[in-house]
């Protein structure tokens, strides 16, 4: 099993330990200990829910700062389509891409642009019709992980293709190359962007060996200091740099990418509850006539990423704005092999079965047996002051030996009674000889007056 | 120890509730490490057989026997039973109301479908007592 990296990370100094966290991540991969959140790596798939949810802003994601473009002699900016759903008032795309080369990248290529060849790619392996339908889309990075470690029976249905994200790293690397001369090592692919889940895709790739992302920076890190800039940019003569129409940019919020298969039998769901509820369907074959599956894990799509500024909404509408005098599509796949090896996945996905009780299924039964058992003994609130999310969670923890069962307050309180009862019982119970009043028959042994535990 | 029993009351009286067995039941095989195609089987079967207890029966109750060998399941109601067995087991053959066809159900594929992922099928009904539906899914 590969290694698990992580881009949601925790600030022991800031967490309280409260439950928050615990109750919101949707594989169950947070528990509290010694009131700090703690996070099991083999579950997390990134989804930013906890980073969302946290009232004490302690679960942050790992991303560059901006001193990272300095580090490459020709740097090249990727932004996300929803990126530029960012900014007020904005008119021109190309007010943003020529932004970022004031900013100091000494080159732009927009993700939209690289997301309409993935959907251009993406049409074309659809008429083929070698894939197993419904096609489930691949660009949602907490999805696809989602899918890896709860949904076996569907990663077939994955669209064997890469993110838009990483199909522009590669895409704008060999250009630069050929342009400048430099050495690929020399030239720095910077992602710009909303989600937690991205930076974990570029550091810990599924489908390919190796990402050609080489830095990742948070929207709301360089947005400010961007914003700033751009009011220079706009009163100067632009450069034309923008190379995406409508589809590419529509990929920013749910229900774009689908825009961009031009076929009406689709569905697109966002939110990583909702995203749950369809593989749910999805797995019992409840959707038998639909091709293409859009799953987001953050509502509203990526303009629901937590590393935005702006309200998801508010950000959708922006994008309508922007994207609505646009053509439909810049970009097209002129011979589909051409573009295959940017394109398609090079190492297939595994499952990776985290949930399971035990390896050997005998003892998977035998531990599940018990998990029951101290369910039933469990109040059922689903309280979470144990630490772990409900207390089905607290029994499968205490089964895989990871906490005792004594951590339900409930149980603690009942133990508590037991033992003030042994101690009224053992305060009454004088030994013999030092009873006062008329001497008498031996005693029998005193009942016990309540259970042993 | 070499059994492991789960059952589940179906509620008759909620369409929105049907699934919550085959759910539940699939959350444990995945526990479990049962293979993704054994649990795709036994979630489908066992989907199919509440939508018809929910539609047909006004609910019912189903057992779940697990062993490591194999799935056992048994779906009990005390409805209106099934006159014409061979029939009924024919695709596109529905009893189903106007009222639940509309929401999508009532193809007429649910025994079928509930033939076709299980691995043995039995059933035993009496018009006006009740239909029991025993399925068998392998697991090696």
């Amino acid at each position: 099993m590969q290694e698990f990296f992580h881009s949601v990370t925790l600030d022991r100094d800031k967490c309280m330990g409260c439950i928050n966290c615990i109750k919101r991540c949707p594989t169950e991969a947070i528990r509290v200990r010694n009131k700090k959140a703690y996070i099991i790596k083999e579950r997390c798939i990134d989804c930013g829910e906890c980073i969302r949810v946290c009232p004490h802003h302690a679960k942050r994601a790992t991303c560059d700062n901006l001193d990272i473009i300095g580090r490459y002699e020709y740097a090249i900016a990727l932004p996300a389509p929803s990126f530029m759903a960012q900014f007020n008032n904005l008119e021109d795309v190309d007010i943003v891409l020529n932004a970022l080369l004031d900013f100091g990248f000494h080159e732009v290529f927009e993700v939209a642009k690289a997301a309409e060849i993935v959907s251009a790619a993406t049409r074309a392996l659809m008429k083929e019709g070698n894939l197993p339908k419904p096609v489930i889309s691949s660009a949602c990075p907490a999805v696809t992980r989602l899918i890896r470690v709860r949904f076996p029976g569907l990663i077939d249905h994955i669209l064997p293709l890469n993110a838009p994200i990483e199909v522009a790293a590669r895409m704008a690397k060999k250009a630069a190359v050929e342009k400048t001369g430099l050495p690929m090592e020399k030239i720095g692919a910077i992602f710009i962007s909303p989600c937690p889940a991205k930076v974990t895709a570029t550091k810990m790739p599924l489908g390919t060996e190796k990402s050609w992302v080489d830095g990742v920076i948070a929207v709301s890190e360089i947005y400010p200091k961007l914003v700033s800039v751009m009011k220079e940019t706009a009163a100067k003569p632009m450069q034309p740099l923008s190379e995406a129409g409508k589809i590419g940019l529509s990929w920013g919020s749910s229900s774009g990418e689908c825009s961009g298969i031009l076929n009406d039998n689709y569905l697109a769901a966002d939110g990583i509850e909702n995203v749950i509820r369809v593989l749910e369907d999805l797995e019992d074959e409840k959707f038998r006539d639909v091709d293409f599956i859009e799953l987001n894990a953050c509502s509203g799509g990526c303009v629901g990423g937590v590393l935005n500024v702006e309200n998801p909404y508010v950000a959708k509408t922006k994008l309508y704005r922007i994207r609505k005098h646009l053509p439909v599509s810049l970009n097209r796949l002129d011979s589909p092999e051409e573009a295959r090896e940017d394109l398609m996945w090079d190492t297939p996905l595994e499952f990776v079965p985290v949930l399971k009780l035990d390896e050997d299924m005998w003892t998977a039964m035998e531990k599940m047996e018990k998990v029951e058992e101290i369910c039933q003994s469990l109040e059922g609130l689903d309280c979470g002051s144990c630490g772990a999310p409900s207390c089905r969670a607290l029994a499968e923890d205490v089964v895989r030996g990871l906490a005792s069962v004594d951590d339900c307050i409930f149980r603690y309180k009942d133990s508590i009674h037991v033992l003030l009862n042994d101690l009224h019982r053992l305060e009454r119970a004088v030994p013999a000889p030092f009873r006062t009043g008329e001497p008498e028959e031996p005693a029998k042994k005193e009942e016990k007056t309540d259970d042993t535990h | 120890m070499n059994t492991l029993k789960w059952t589940y009351e179906v509620d008759g009286s909620d369409f929105t509730r049907a699934g919550e067995a085959s759910s539940n039941v699939k959350k444990k095989l995945r526990a479990l490490g049962v293979s993704p195609d054994v649990i795709r089987k036994v979630s489908i079967a066992l989907y199919e057989g509440e939508i018809n207890m929910v539609i047909h029966a006004d609910g019912g109750k189903i057992d779940v026997e697990m062993t490591p060998e194999k799935i056992d399941m048994v779906l009990a109601d005390t409805g209106k039973g099934i006159p014409d067995i061979e029939q009924a087991m024919q695709e596109g053959w529905s009893t189903a109301p106007d009222e639940v066809r509309s929401l999508g159900f009532g193809a007429g594929m649910g025994l079928p479908n509930m033939k076709k992922y299980s691995d043995e099928m039995r059933i035993e009904s009496t018009v006006g007592v009740g239909t029991t539906v025993y399925m068998t899914v392998y697991i090696q």
